[in-house]
């Protein structure tokens, strides 16, 4: 708000703080400084008395002591002696590994039920508004608590896979679907030099990733041939071998093999246990998120004006090069930011998983070490500063993307 | 036609021909089936697909639902009856669970015979929001809005009638400050003074003034701690409190965002982000955990006030990031028509771009709406009884230990009705206030 003032006559009077525009915001935001500063200190020093009384520091050496407590699932080392510190980032792993699964099914499925919904198909539209009405408008919480139900009352026991006339049988069998979680088969490596996991997976994402780069060569080769020739090279071949072979040779060096579970005791042995609090979290997270999703999707391709694709088809484009060149990159400007704060919904959603007991950072941080050590000031602050951080990379992330596809005006 | 045209030709028609109904193909159920459902081969198998999902969904769920029985008094009986009328495999609802628990499911631990309080004050609470939903209603029903927080206070609560009666006269000692004392002193002087004088008089004069009047007059009902209130009922007052309140504080939030002001604009920015990186969840034990921390030693208040101020700040940084969309969205031409017809800052806001920026960002806000009011379930993990952890009480019970599906379909309905009408009032604003042709 800029308005012209007539300079003043005399000298500076006191009373022209409050009445001259051009000192009153100074004086507002000095009179604003004072009152933010009295609230801080106000809440420091109650913090300070506070916890002088209960007689606790601050302090976050309790992150180097030993935890003492379990972790039913993790992805590195870790076990009852390893530190309150180690307990954070294993929970953390667990959120991010939660949050990475659902976003990716949450996309899937809000692709496919944002097209749908805009299909000429009377009853698969209807179908689909259903599911994104249903799905957004009853709390995630439910979602989850009911399909943790469904995986713990209604999936056979362990023990009905055992006999010779079995009540429960395995899918394909190499997927044993129970009441104590999901048994799948995995992959491991048998060949020598290569015992460990870890770095076997990390060179096979190294040769996937050349392949991928060799395969984006490859179609801006046939571009450059279609722009010279105007006949565009058959690569579809090509671009599967490139994407297939080196990574299968990889596994034949390696030895890789499939470890299936099978049924030994009381419990199935071998493959990978998904649990059924992952199982829960992940498909009502993927699930309700995704409803949310296909209306982004929906809003996004509606937005593109029917005359974008006449126009394309004017100029003679395909259906699917018209779908790839004109409305698609119009759409995903619109889709791609709120997709992407759907993706940070689901991840601080994650923090649900308290409800089926899914060890995440809320879980371990937020949760047993608090209740261990006392130290719910420290824990709470760190637990925060985790989602917090996640949040502004990935917004800032975002942001970089919305300059860079920005609609460059004058 | 001419005259001398008609008489060249032999023969010309001066009625016109009946009109034929079309072609069987062309319409009905037929024709519409075949465009909409078999018009192609992916479409078929899309159609084959929907009534396959359709069909195994109900296949299982109507039966169950309607086949469910409504008395018994716990599952063991239920699955009795079931035995007896069904046989023992039969897969049925045991509804019975919701006719005898419902209402523990709407009240919580609420005593039951008031009852008849807190659906009075639902009632009150229509009867309050009617008038700004809709603006056929007479104005002078704003009245009731005006008063019926008090009341629905009282209601709930119980407790002595002078308390809320105390604290409304403040709001009118504020009223009453501005328009006595704002002619004299000016719009700045007055509004300090609005804040000062009912402040002051809140914390010396009403308390005393309160017991007093009660002492002389006791007038009031029992008394009902929050701890007692649960079900759908407090996922109600948790989430009503939260809408009503954090909508103006949100847009507060937006404009110190949107502010020139470099203080207020960076505590708007980090208030904002800070609240919205951080889950609920984290905020709501901070809320039960931490809140004894920052407060004077000694203080202790009401958990549901706790929470209801924590989901209240919480919601308001969306609606602040909602209402800043609305505010970026408007022409720069607005804000300076607003200055050039010689407005003030809260003038031009309050007339000329807040209600253009508030009627674009009405669906975003009824969505921020919709997700608080689904957020309520959180406060479980910290106590509370809502209708999910009602459920898990009644589960814990002897009669009705193992009952799932009945109780989740029940809370799962409950809360879609209350959402999606929400949803469904959003988009009826949204066609009563659009203004351009389309």
């Amino acid at each position: 708000m800029t308005t012209m003032t007539d300079p003043p006559g005399q000298g500076f009077r006191l009373s022209q703080l409050i009445y001259d525009t051009r000192y009153r915001s100074l004086t507002i935001q000095v009179v604003a400084m004072i009152l933010l500063m009295l609230l801080v200190s106000w809440l420091v020093a109650n913090t300070v008395t506070n916890l002088h009384a209960l007689g606790k520091d601050f302090d976050f050496g309790f992150l180097t002591q030993p935890s003492g407590y379990d972790i039913n699932q993790r992805l590195i080392a870790y076990d009852s002696q390893s530190t309150h510190g180690r307990a954070a980032v294993v929970g953390i792993l667990n959120t991010l590994l939660v949050a990475v699964l659902g976003c990716a099914l949450a996309t899937v499925l809000g692709v496919v039920a944002g097209v749908l919904r805009l299909s000429n198909n009377w009853l698969v539209s209807r179908l689909m508004a259903v599911y994104v009405e249903g799905f957004r408008n009853v709390p995630l919480l439910l979602w989850i608590v009911l399909i943790f139900a469904l995986m713990s009352e209604s999936t056979p026991a362990p023990s009905a896979f055992r006999g010779d006339t079995p009540s429960a049988s395995m899918l394909l069998d190499g997927v044993a679907v129970t009441n104590r979680g999901i048994y799948i088969p995995a992959i491991h490596f048998g060949a020598p030099f290569f015992d460990n996991g870890l770095y076997n997976w990390l060179i096979v994402l190294i040769a996937f990733a050349a392949s991928v780069f060799a395969v984006k060569r490859l179609s801006r080769w046939a571009a450059v041939k279609q722009e010279a020739t105007g006949d565009r090279p058959t690569t579809w071949y090509l671009t599967l071998g490139i994407l297939v072979l080196p990574v299968a040779i990889l596994f034949a060096l390696m030895g890789a093999f499939l470890d299936l579970p099978s049924l030994q005791g009381f419990n199935f042995q071998g493959g990978i246990h998904l649990r059924g609090s992952l199982i829960a979290l992940w498909l009502a997270l993927s699930l309700y998120t995704g409803a949310f999703i296909a209306e982004i999707v929906r809003g996004g391709i509606l937005a593109v004006s029917k005359g974008q694709s006449e126009a394309a088809f004017a100029l003679g484009l395909r259906p699917g090069t018209t779908m790839k060149l004109v409305v698609l990159p119009q759409a995903l400007r619109v889709i791609i930011p709120p997709l992407i704060s759907q993706f940070l919904n689901l991840t601080k959603n994650s923090s649900l998983a308290i409800a089926v007991g899914y060890m995440d950072a809320r879980s371990t941080l937020g949760g047993i070490t608090i209740n261990q050590t006392g130290r719910e000031l420290e824990g709470m602050l760190l637990l925060g500063l985790f989602y917090l951080v996640l949040s502004l990379v990935i917004s800032g992330a975002m942001n970089v993307y919305n300059t860079s596809v920005k609609l460059k005006e004058r | 036609m001419s005259d001398t045209h008609a008489q060249t030709v032999a023969y010309v028609r001066d009625t016109m021909t009946e009109q034929r109904e079309p072609p069987l193909s062309q319409t009905g159920a037929y024709k519409w089936i075949l465009g909409n459902m078999l018009s192609t081969p992916l479409n078929v198998i899309l159609t084959i697909g929907s009534l396959w999902v359709i069909w195994s969904v109900l296949s299982h769920v109507l039966p169950w639902a309607v086949l469910g029985i409504w008395n018994a008094d716990s599952l063991s009986a239920c699955r009795a009856i079931r035995t007896e009328i069904y046989g023992a495999d039969a897969s049925v609802a045991c509804w019975a669970v919701i006719s005898e628990r419902w209402p523990q499911l709407l009240f919580g631990f609420y005593p039951p015979e008031g009852y008849w309080r807190p659906v009075l004050a639902f009632a009150l609470f229509i009867a309050a929001i009617a008038p700004i939903l809709f603006a056929s209603l007479p104005r002078k029903m704003l009245w009731l809005t005006v008063a019926s927080p008090f009341v629905m206070f009282w209601l709930i609560w119980g407790g002595t009638v002078w308390a809320p009666i105390c604290i409304a006269l403040g709001f009118v000692i504020g009223w009453a400050a501005i328009r006595v004392a704002g002619p004299r002193i000016g719009a700045l002087g007055s509004i300090l003074l609005a804040i000062l004088v009912p402040v002051l008089y809140w914390v010396v004069i009403a308390g005393p003034l309160a017991s007093g009047l009660s002492a002389i007059l006791p007038i009031g009902l029992d008394q009902v701690a929050s701890r007692d209130m649960g079900g759908f009922m407090l996922a109600l007052i948790i989430g009503i409190a939260g809408i009503v309140l954090s909508l103006p504080l949100g847009i507060v939030l937006a404009l110190g965002r949107q502010s020139d002001l470099f203080l207020i604009n960076k505590v708007s920015v980090i208030f904002i982000e800070v609240i919205r990186g951080v889950p609920l969840i984290v905020w709501l034990f901070t809320a039960s955990l931490l809140l004894n921390y920052f407060l004077p030693p000694g203080t202790n208040f009401d958990l549901m006030l706790r929470v209801i101020i924590m989901v209240t700040l919480f919601s308001s940084a969306y609606i602040a990031e909602v209402v800043r969309g609305g505010l970026a969205a408007l022409p720069k031409g607005q804000y300076e028509a607003g200055a050039a017809l010689g407005l003030d800052y809260w003038k031009s806001m309050r007339l000329v771009v807040l209600p253009q920026a508030l009627k674009i960002s009405i669906p975003g806000i009824v969505n921020t709406f919709i997700g608080l009011f689904k957020d309520t379930t959180l406060v479980v993990f910290i106590g509370l009884l809502d209708p999910i952890g009602l459920s898990n009480a009644i589960r814990a019970s002897t009669e009705w230990n193992g009952i799932y599906w009945e109780l989740f379909v029940f809370i799962g309905l409950c809360f879609f009705i209350f959402c999606f009408s929400m949803g469904r009032y959003s988009l009826f604003l949204e066609k009563k206030l659009r203004r351009e042709h389309r």
